[in-house]
């Protein structure tokens, strides 16, 4: 009588345990690769402990000539799932890794390829005829589209259903953190509007057209890039051109991100009274821009007090 | 009407939501698969209205989401990437034909033209440059007109041809197809086939197409193993990527060892001798006749700055020099790559690469006498070259040839980079070259090559390059060549 409850205790005990084992072995967490640290760090927001993303694109580097280091091939050959922002933005590098990683669940259309730009309305796409006289114009429109922190709700909502359907035990979990995602989100967004809002209508000059997306979300306005035509490097013609134009516009604020070079933008900002703010493109890219709301809270301090300076 | 259907769906959505949150057990499954299903059809209805809208009006653009009432986003066009949401005007014959993108061609199509400019202090400049591509001549040469095409073929392949047009010193324009193949795109257990006519995965240079290489010319041993066009022949070629921690994949290539891009092997020379004798091509006689290539290869990330590459490669077939004659040729090869985490444009960044080669042509012996009647043809086909008034006859032995190149290339600020470049070649003495003397094909020599690169863009580059050669019993030469490209249509990304 007094035997057989602990042996039944035991057999639950041991059956209760090897449940667990099982179901730990089949939801095993997913495997995410994120091309850049933007769509991995909301991704991590979404996914919290049911997935685990690397990232192919570090935050301090220029995302569209990121080498395809072979390691790579082996990191994409053991993804669950891969995160790309797709308009041309990893066209440089990232069909050779997928093509050597010869991984079923990853190539385009499986439902581990989730493009985050899907749903997003790409600014700038071309509506005339457009040749490369003009630099390296993105035919589909400027891929930089993560820099609008309301672009992060519908990558949200991208991931939270790309990681349901591909681990519906957790779908709920997914759609709770969308949800605390997306709220925390719809805060921020009016906190950084309210912090934003005395500069509406200022204009600012950027290295590449990177940051188009966080100026017109915050209704700041683009007067030039250091850049002549996307990736072609200035010229001294070209550079006093811009000084006089600034001059004449009254722009004072010159935002790069940290891996561009100093000389000519802190030349351009010497000759027309201005100032720069080195304000990272990604997550990652400066120490504090630890995560999604990292990078903005940083970035749009910076720039709010740069603003209020030279104002 | 539209907008009245897609309202009433949200009612039946809400209201299967509300059942959802009621219902408990084996239906909540169900129910779920239910508004999931419901969720699509949405979403569909709704991108057909968008797209509907967007064609037929000039009503403002459907946002995909409120956005916060303060904020108000100035001159927005409908996102043209993804597969959800393209919203495509019709091509209209006026319009121009855009090849930039990667994402709805069916083909993606380039063109590279590399052509050169320079001189040379050597007489015999066809023989001091021993690739096909390099250029060759006082004056212009033009080095490769290269037409790439390249795509998915089908939901199972990946199909690339690279189709190039030659200009000679006479001025006669070939046509080459340089390589045609298709590969495959899941097969299961990580392993890829890759079939068709294709470069030989040896080493670093053979499996590239000039317009990737940083030097005008290629490698000094590659030109002596691998002949004028690199190693190259129809087959198959199978790869496993190896599920180690780091990178590293093992291939293995049948190919066909004749002609002409298989210059250690069963290649006719062009009935000219080479090695001291005339060979023949032959015929496939067994599983044996044709070229089997194996490659090891492995890379470690040394940080997030430094990348390490190497290779070992190996080519086993039978030569044209008689019956039961074989080569080898056995590489290894070493790429490094820094590259700063803070990079812009990709620079700057400091590469190391070099591939050492050796070859051992096992050379069937060889009788001068082609006609047999051992005295020598008037016409001087034959070889005499002891003097007895005989044709020679030369002995079977094996053939030691040997080289390396290193170079090193620094892009010190965007679009420039400074390289060097060192080529040393040699071979073992062999027996039949007593009689011939030290063959120009196998005699020792070496070269440097410093050279500066500007790159406009992506899309074009002009390049400076000095060579200093030294030929053992020819002497030295100085070269100096200017190299101009450009690539038009779409670029497709490199391996690393």
């Amino acid at each position: 009588m007094y035997s057989t409850q602990p042996i039944l205790l035991m057999k639950a005990k041991f059956l209760i345990l090897t449940a667990m084992l099982f179901a730990g072995a089949a939801h095993a967490a997913l495997n995410v690769v994120a091309t850049i640290s933007d769509f991995g760090a909301i991704a991590e927001e979404i996914g919290a402990d049911k997935i685990k993303v690397t990232t192919i694109c570090k935050g301090t580097e220029d995302a569209h000539f990121v080498s395809a280091r072979p390691g790579f091939i082996r990191l994409l050959n053991q993804a669950d799932v891969l995160l790309e922002g797709g308009a041309d933005l990893e066209a440089g590098w990232l069909p050779t890794l997928v093509n050597g990683a010869r991984n079923q669940k990853i190539q385009s259309e499986a439902p581990g390829r989730v493009l985050l730009s899907r749903g997003i309305t790409l600014l700038e796409v071309p509506t005339g005829p457009i040749d490369r006289s003009m630099g390296d114009v993105h035919p589909f429109g400027n891929p930089h589209f993560w820099l609008d922190p309301a672009n992060g709700k519908i990558m949200a909502n991208n991931l939270a259903e790309a990681f349901s359907r591909l681990d519906p035990s957790n779908a709920r979990s997914y759609d709770r953190n969308r949800q605390k995602f997306n709220e925390r989100l719809e805060r921020k967004l009016n906190e950084w509007a309210k912090l934003m809002e005395p500069y509406r209508g200022t204009k600012v000059v950027t290295y590449h057209k990177s940051f188009d997306y966080l100026l017109a979300r915050f209704g700041l306005e683009l007067a030039g890039t250091i850049e002549p035509k996307p990736g072609i490097e200035p010229g001294a013609a070209y550079v006093k051109l811009l000084i006089s134009r600034l001059k004449v516009e009254g722009v004072k604020l010159i935002l790069i991100e940290p891996y561009r070079p100093r000389k000519t933008p802190e030349y351009v900002a010497q000759a027309s009274g201005g100032k720069i703010v080195i304000v990272p493109e990604r997550v990652g890219g400066h120490e504090k821009a630890k995560d999604f709301f990292g990078l903005f809270e940083y970035d749009l301090a910076q720039i709010a007090a740069a603003l209020k300076e030279t104002k | 009407m539209k907008n009245l259907n897609l309202s009433c769906l949200m009612i039946i959505i809400s209201l299967a939501s509300s059942r959802l949150q009621a219902a408990k057990g084996p239906d909540l499954q169900a129910l779920k698969r239910e508004l999931q299903e419901l969720r699509e059809r949405t979403d569909e209805l709704q991108r057909k209205i968008e797209q509907y809208e967007s064609k037929t009006s000039t009503q403002p653009q459907p946002q995909p989401l409120p956005r916060p009432a303060v904020v108000d986003v100035p001159k927005q066009t409908p996102a043209t990437a993804g597969a959800t949401n393209v919203v495509a005007r019709p091509w209209s014959p006026t319009d121009p034909i855009r090849l930039l993108g990667t994402q709805r061609n069916y083909l993606n199509l380039s063109f590279d033209a590399l052509v050169a400019a320079g001189t040379s202090t050597a007489d015999d400049i066809q023989s001091l440059q021993l690739g096909g591509h390099d250029p060759n001549q006082r004056g212009f040469t033009v080095q490769n007109l290269e037409t790439t095409l390249d795509g998915k073929v089908d939901p199972y392949f990946r199909g690339q041809a690279n189709i190039i047009l030659q200009i000679d010193p006479e001025g006669e324009t070939a046509l080459e197809a340089e390589e045609a193949y298709l590969e495959t795109l899941s097969l299961p257990w990580n392993l890829q086939v890759r079939a068709g006519h294709f470069f030989t995965e040896f080493g670093r240079l053979n499996p590239t197409h000039p317009h990737l290489w940083d030097f005008v010319d290629q490698p000094l041993i590659n030109g002596r193993l691998f002949g004028a066009d690199g190693l190259r022949n129809p087959g198959a070629r199978l790869s496993w990527l190896v599920p180690t921690p780091f990178y590293s994949e093992l291939f293995l290539a049948v190919q066909n060892s004749q002609g002409e891009t298989s210059q250690s092997f069963r290649n006719s020379h062009e009935d000219e001798p080479y090695l001291g004798r005339l060979h023949d091509t032959g015929r496939v006689r067994s599983v044996n006749d044709v070229l089997f290539a194996p490659r090891y290869a492995a890379s470690f990330n040394l940080s997030d700055s430094q990348t390490l590459l190497m290779g070992a490669s190996a080519a086993f077939g039978p030569n044209g020099s008689g019956r039961d004659a074989d080569t080898q040729i056995y590489g290894v090869d070493l790429f490094w790559k820094w590259k700063p985490v803070n990079h812009h444009g990709g620079f700057p960044f400091v590469s190391w690469q070099s591939e050492a080669m050796l070859r051992r042509f096992k050379a069937d012996a060889f009788d001068w006498d082609l006609d047999g009647d051992s005295a020598l043809n008037p016409d001087g086909s034959e070889q005499d070259l002891n003097g007895d008034g005989i044709p020679d006859l030369l002995p079977n032995e094996i053939l030691s040839d040997y080289g390396f190149y290193s170079q090193l290339a620094y892009g010190f600020r965007k679009g420039w980079v400074a390289g060097l470049r060192g080529d040393w070649v040699s071979s073992d003495a062999a027996r039949y070259e007593r009689l011939f003397g030290r063959d120009a094909d196998r005699a020792q020599r070496w070269r440097v090559a410093p050279n500066l690169t500007w790159y406009p863009s992506e899309f074009s580059k002009i390049r400076l390059q000095y060579n200093f050669d030294r030929r053992r019993s020819i002497g030295d030469d100085h070269s100096v060549w200017l190299q101009l490209e450009f690539l038009l249509g779409s670029h497709a990304a490199h391996k690393f």
